[in-house]
């Protein structure tokens, strides 16, 4: 376990960023700004218009952390206290998961809860009972 | 210009993950050990996204239509079924393993950090295989009634 340490300023600085992004997308172009249905899209497109809009978003996304870069020296922290093991099966099962629930953090999260759709709200408050009964059974009861 | 606007707001989606701590797994599942090294952090990150794109979103459909589109696309569904039940759960899990979620490990892609490029790899797989699944067993499902 690594210890982190606790930072609203950016914190409240970044979602406020991520907001913001989601009110743009809808505003610009009438989409939900969730990851899984943006990248679901990218990886089987319907059609090339819907192919390249998709295509921009993500070019957009990938730039984020290279302003990052410029800003501030560094590229934003990323500590991993898990294996390797846990890595690849955490990845296909959130891969899975996001398919049948059709969406994630961003999706239900943020786009979803912000509209007050009970779905998303649903969905949320499932996922995060989820990710911390994971925690709890891997730090607490295995010690993975 | 629409594409060229499109990449900016992923930008600033992306510089938003990146200031938020979202893309370090250690801080997220932090966040969810609250019998541990618990850190709130990320309840920061959740309240100011929704801070901000509550009130956005009321500005935005108080508009006719999108500035570069004829109309909103929001999901078709208000269904509350097992299928988006047992699918979030199943995401939470994956995300309590690893620590990082789709939205959160896309942008940093470019960061080239090997833990993020495995997940992402390993994340494309599970959803291509659930869309195989998923189609094979609406097209069952339709050979089954056909016959």
């Amino acid at each position: 376990m690594i210890e982190t340490e606790f930072t609203p300023l950016a914190s409240t600085l970044g979602g406020a960023l991520i907001g913001l992004a989601s009110v743009l997308l809808m505003w610009l172009r009438g989409n939900v700004f969730g990851a899984t249905g943006i990248l679901a899209g990218f990886l089987q497109p319907s059609s090339s218009t819907d192919w390249s809009w998709r295509a921009a978003l993500l070019a957009g996304m990938l730039t984020g952390p290279l302003v990052y870069l410029s800003l501030t020296g560094g590229f934003p922290e990323i500590q991993v206290p898990v294996s390797t093991l846990s890595m690849i099966v955490g990845g296909l099962i959130v891969g899975v998961g996001v398919t049948y629930g059709s969406g994630c953090t961003s999706g239900h999260g943020v786009c979803g809860m912000a509209r007050f759709s009970p779905r998303s709200i649903v969905a949320t408050l499932t996922f995060m009972a989820g990710t911390a009964l994971m925690v709890f059974l891997t730090r607490h009861v295995i010690g993975l | 210009m629409k594409l060229f606007l499109t990449y900016v707001v992923g930008l600033v989606f992306g510089l938003g993950i990146s200031i938020s701590g979202m893309a370090n797994p250690a801080k997220v599942l932090n966040f969810f050990d609250f019998a541990g090294t618990w850190d709130p952090s990320l309840a920061f990150v959740m309240g100011a996204a929704l801070l901000v794109a509550a009130p956005g979103y009321v500005l935005v459909f108080k508009r006719e239509k999108p500035v570069f589109a004829e109309n909103f696309k929001l999901p078709g569904t208000r269904l509350i079924d097992r299928k988006l039940v047992l699918g979030s759960f199943t995401f939470g899990i994956g995300w309590g393993l690893a620590g990082f979620c789709p939205g959160a490990a896309l942008p940093v892609i470019s960061t080239g950090n090997p833990s993020v490029l495995i997940f992402t790899a390993s994340m494309v797989a599970g959803l291509f295989l659930a869309r195989w699944v998923i189609a094979n067993t609406a097209r069952r499902r339709d050979l089954a009634q056909a016959n």
